[in-house]
């Protein structure tokens, strides 16, 4: 029998909410790990990778429950998906940018995470619940190591600071699709809605301390969640995707 | 029929001799991982729990339970448990113990989030001084930070309290 070279998912509820947040972590993690060979640093670099597999690690464990409920591996879920069938939010998957560009939005991302993964500690669903107990001690290490960029290179050269800036601007319109996501049944994992305010509270001291200045919330970006991607999308999955599309089913 | 008790036995014995691959000087029991082993229909079944999310090790030390185990000619199932989720509060003492002798600082007593700034400051496991500095919060694996002695002006890694 041929392997299987494309894949249809059935979306629960459950299993929308699921690969919302794995996508998300998956295509952030992918983001980042581009930066391996390349950082400004060698403490950087190893920063940077280890915060990729943390963001990896966590769309696996919710993969692998995604798979139990829709019939597919962990592996199939992330190889095997068009791009109209990701539910990532559009920020993540941007070009990486110049170094400021991803560490702003490492910290945009990071600061909706961390309490994210704080409040889904609570999730009545007992998998999301221990996924989200390792998640949020993780996310706080990547908001911590965002932050502390972002605040050096805003308070830094006049280089390093316009940077900051112009990455915080652009990406600013794409802030918004973060407290969107699908209904949840019950209590299975958190609204984003009621973080915004935390998530603002964390940001506007940041780019104080940064000397930066927060943008105007304006017209915001969206469509992620539905499987309107950018075209970014598509050119990370061919690149992601590409051994297993094909050579479909390889294994070593 | 095996006698379960004494097939429980072997296996523990078994899995003391799987350390994780980046730290060799602690077992699977020290660190906490294996959570628990029981005998069903004379097969053993082995629950271990992942420690961070994206810890490459877990694949190897999976691994190198089943191999342990065939080793010692025990059929067995290893069975993943996300839940209580894993953390440093379960190393044991002795396994601190044998973290500091290894050169590694070992972590701090209560798994808590820190605040949003401030470093952490481990004791140098070399000196013993707690003059340190941080030089990374991300070392060499997911679970280390890389820090400096001021006192014997060493380098060392901390295990991450988590």
């Amino acid at each position: 029998m041929a392997a299987t070279t494309s894949i249809a998912v059935e979306e629960t509820p459950l299993a929308l909410q699921l690969l919302c947040r794995a996508d998300d972590a998956l295509i952030l993690g992918h983001r980042l790990s581009e930066w391996t060979g390349y950082a400004p640093t060698l403490e950087e670099e190893l920063a940077l990778a280890n915060i990729a597999l943390d963001l990896i690690g966590q769309a696996r464990a919710l993969y692998s429950y995604a798979g139990t409920l829709t019939g597919h591996t962990e592996d199939q879920l992330a190889y095997l998906r068009d791009a109209p069938a990701w539910r990532n939010c559009l920020m993540v998957e941007l070009p990486n940018g110049d170094f400021a560009f991803s560490i702003a939005r490492l910290l945009l991302v990071s600061a909706f995470a961390d309490p994210f993964w704080h409040a889904a500690t609570a999730s009545t669903d007992s998998t999301i619940a221990a996924v989200a107990a390792k998640a949020e001690k993780e996310t706080a290490y990547h908001l911590r190591h965002a932050a502390e960029w972002l605040i050096r290179l805003g308070d830094g050269t006049a280089e390093s600071h316009c940077r900051a800036q112009t990455a915080l601007d652009n990406l600013w319109p794409y802030t918004g699709e973060l407290f969107t996501s699908p209904p949840s049944d019950g209590d299975i994992a958190p609204d984003p809605m009621p973080l915004r305010e935390t998530w603002s509270a964390t940001v506007s001291g940041i780019l104080a301390r940064a000397t930066l200045k927060q943008p105007p919330d304006g017209w915001m970006q969206s469509g992620g969640r539905t499987g309107r991607h950018t075209e970014h999308l598509g050119h990370l999955l061919a690149e992601m995707q590409f051994l297993q599309r094909t050579y479909p089913g390889a294994s070593w | 029929m095996v006698d379960a008790a004494s097939l429980r036995e072997r296996a523990l014995a078994a899995l003391e001799a799987v350390t994780d691959p980046e730290i060799p000087v602690l077992t699977i029991a020290d660190l906490g991982i294996l959570r628990g082993v029981s005998v069903h229909d004379d097969v053993v079944e082995v629950t271990i729990t992942p420690t961070y999310s994206g810890c490459p090790a877990m694949n190897m030390i999976t691994l190198e339970i089943e191999t342990a185990l065939a080793r010692a000619g025990i059929a067995a199932r290893i069975r993943t448990s996300l839940s209580p989720a894993w953390t440093t509060d379960w190393l044991t003492d002795a396994a601190r113990s044998k973290l500091a002798a290894f050169g590694i600082a070992p972590p701090e007593r209560t798994a808590s989030r820190r605040a949003l700034f401030g470093e952490a400051r481990p004791v140098c496991p070399l000196c013993g001084s707690a003059d340190t500095e941080q030089i990374s919060e991300f070392g060499s694996t997911a679970c280390k930070s890389l820090h400096r002695c001021r006192a014997c002006r060493e380098p060392f890694d901390a295990f991450k309290c988590h």
